[in-house]
């Protein structure tokens, strides 16, 4: 998967769980729980769906490793590439 | 253990420590909290070791606090605002909040705090019920969820700007100048024991969310509380993680930790595994007072992730919120060396009224006996009154009012208010059952309100938000299980003519609901039917529509006239 196949994934999974986000207006950088407003059922939900995904098993001490976009796409990205 | 035995102390003990100041009387929660230990020459000790999102951490001493907090009342006395009026804050957990509190209590003015996750639907609610003469926020909320609607909240006369340097939105007022140029020197004001303090939010099942009123004098039986169900001492590190937006972290989040003059630990930020473990680890914590849905996401990281801190520092670790699973008792007396204490009590109890209380045996599942000073009982509701039930059998969950900190009314709401009272007995509305060793144990509600992560959610509030979108014509709003959260929130509704159901549909009336209320108060799922279950009188079964969800037996439908379909 390339980076901007995982992004588009994450944002896809990001605007399912939270559909009053704008996907077009999420910043790289945009923090889920401080910025977009996100609680922490909505961060299990978006885990559990990008598990299903990307088949990445992200533990709960990596949450903070998926936070923003930016973050997300190297994390899965080195995930998934056996890294 | 040696802190424990003044444990004869009872609750009419706490009434006869009244704080009150033997010159007039006059009881004021931000003097006993704050300027009675700067005068007993605890000036210096940390009162609020704060911790910021992005690393930064700032002491606050009583006596900074106290000077603070007598610049905020300052702050509301050069305003022209008088003792009575209501300051609603809506922030983050940043110090200023905590001076706010304390200096809003110190000037004789009613302090709401609410939840800075709501949306504006909640706010703007809670506001009006509430008549909000001031509110305190940041320059970002303001502008998102209040200033479309802030003309239409006649009462509200001033808004305070915690961030920003000065550069407040128009039409505001920004707090960081405007406490630098106020007066230290502010006494509290002398408020009698009966004179409004405080006014929580709790929802209904049905209508608004109502205001409860707590008073000056409720301080009694928070720093009775407070010793005896959270061993809180002078000197204690204690970490309340609740957000000062719901009762747990005002009660225990400000009041009872200062009046016991404690140092608290304040986190800015949400939860999050490692940094909560190197909290503990780094700030020496003794005593935590946390959630079951915070514990039972560190049980899914699992001991592995607990294993390398230091934890040694814990000397009593409680929860609140919700039952709290017997494993997450187990688990956390293997993991931390020390069990979870869980405890019960409600926004309108000010304070905890039953509890698996320090040197008593847990029960785990159990919310613990009652507190010293404190009679439950088990009660099933009769045509002539109330029938107190024998152990073993489930019934209402029922306090013998009097204690300081019960609520003493539902703003503008006697009716309400009245109906939570019957034959002498205060109805909490929850189901229980008493074991033969005098044990309590949470069965569920005997309403339709959700308990959700720790908050409770009612119902007409989330179909209410629903309804407002065109395409909805009925909702009905249930809780059903959910291993982390409790409960989750989860919508029925039937669509008006012209729209179809669909997954983009149901996307956007999550979002709907989301903007209008925020993210922990709306549904996570919303379902289609073409009709719901209602009463003659059109009122929608929520219990039917649960019982289904649960597979459950449906119960006495007889009052059914149109069923789901």
């Amino acid at each position: 998967m390339t980076p901007a196949e995982i992004r588009t994934i994450y944002l896809e999974e990001l605007t399912r769980v939270a559909p009053d986000i704008d996907a077009a207006s999420v910043g790289d950088h945009d923090h889920l729980q401080d910025d977009l407003e996100l609680d922490s059922m909505d961060i299990l939900n978006i885990v559990t769906a990008l598990h299903e995904r990307t088949g990445v098993n992200i533990p709960e001490v990596d949450y903070p490793r998926i936070a923003t976009v930016a973050l997300a796409v190297d994390y899965l990205a080195a995930a998934m590439s056996g890294a | 253990m040696d802190s424990h035995a003044n444990s004869q102390e009872t609750g009419s003990a706490a009434a006869r420590e009244d704080f009150a100041d033997p010159r007039d009387g006059s009881v004021n929660i931000a003097r006993v909290a704050l300027d009675r230990h700067v005068e007993s020459g605890h000036g210096v000790q940390v009162a609020l070791r704060w911790l910021g999102k992005d690393g930064a951490r700032r002491d606050l001493t009583y006596a900074d606090l106290r000077d603070l907090s007598a610049r905020f009342a300052s702050v509301l006395r050069d305003h022209g605002l008088n003792r009575g009026d209501s300051v609603f804050v809506l922030m983050g957990r940043e110090p200023e909040l905590y001076a706010c509190a304390l200096g809003t209590l110190r000037a004789g003015l009613v302090f709401t705090p609410l939840f800075s996750a709501f949306g504006p639907e909640p706010i703007r609610t809670r506001m009006e019920i509430g008549g909000a003469n001031v509110l305190v926020t940041t320059a970002a909320i303001y502008r998102r969820k209040i200033a479309p609607w802030r003309d239409q909240i006649p009462t509200l006369k001033l808004v305070l700007i915690v961030d920003g340097d000065g550069d407040a939105p128009e039409g505001c007022t920004a707090l960081g100048p405007a406490l630098d140029a106020a007066s230290p020197d502010f006494p509290a004001v002398a408020t009698a024991p009966e004179d409004p303090a405080l006014i929580h939010f709790t929802s209904g099942t049905t209508g608004k969310p109502k205001g409860a009123l707590h008073v000056h004098g409720a301080v009694a039986y928070h720093a009775f509380s407070g010793r005896h169900a959270l061993d809180l001492q002078p000197g204690t590190i204690f970490w309340c993680t609740a957000d000062p937006g719901w009762v747990t972290g005002t009660s225990y989040g400000i009041i009872s930790p200062l009046v016991n003059r404690v140092t608290m630990i304040v986190d800015e930020a949400e939860f999050d595994l490692d940094r909560w473990y190197s909290t503990i680890q780094a700030e020496g914590v003794q005593v935590w007072y946390t959630a079951p849905t915070a514990i039972r996401m560190m049980m899914r990281a699992g001991a592995e992730a607990a294993a390398p801190y230091d934890f040694s520092s814990l000397r009593f670790l409680a929860s609140v919120g919700e039952p709290l699973n017997p494993e997450a008792v187990t688990w956390s007396a293997e993991v931390f060396g020390q069990p979870f204490h869980d405890n019960w009590w409600q926004t309108e109890t000010g304070g905890i009224m039953i509890a698996n209380q320090p040197g008593m045996e847990v029960r785990p599942g159990s919310m613990g006996k009652p507190m010293p000073g404190i009679t439950a009982g088990i009660v099933d509701r009769t045509e002539g009154g109330l029938r107190e039930l024998h152990d073993g059998e489930i019934g209402e969950l029922a306090l013998r009012p009097g204690w300081p900190s019960m609520m003493r009314a539902y703003l503008h709401e006697e009716a309400r208010y009245a109906k939570c009272f019957v034959d002498g007995w205060y109805l909490s509305g929850d189901l229980a059952r008493r074991d033969a060793e005098g044990y309590y144990w949470f069965v569920g509600r005997a309403d339709d309100l959700i308990k959700t992560s720790g908050h409770l959610i009612g119902p007409f509030e989330v179909e209410s938000a629903l309804i407002e979108h065109e395409a909805v014509a009925e909702a009905g709003v249930i809780g059903i299980p959910d291993e982390t959260a409790g409960e989750i929130v989860k919508a029925y509704v039937t669509l008006n003519p012209g729209f179809e159901a669909s997954d983009g549909l149901e996307r956007v009336l999550r979002g709907h609901a989301r903007k209008r209320l925020g993210a922990a108060v709306a549904p996570r799922a919303v379902l289609f039917r073409k009709s719901l279950p209602k009463t003659r009188s059109g009122k929608i079964m929520r219990r039917l529509l649960k019982a289904r969800e649960l597979g459950l037996p449906e119960g006495d439908i007889s009052t059914l006239e149109t069923d789901e379909t």
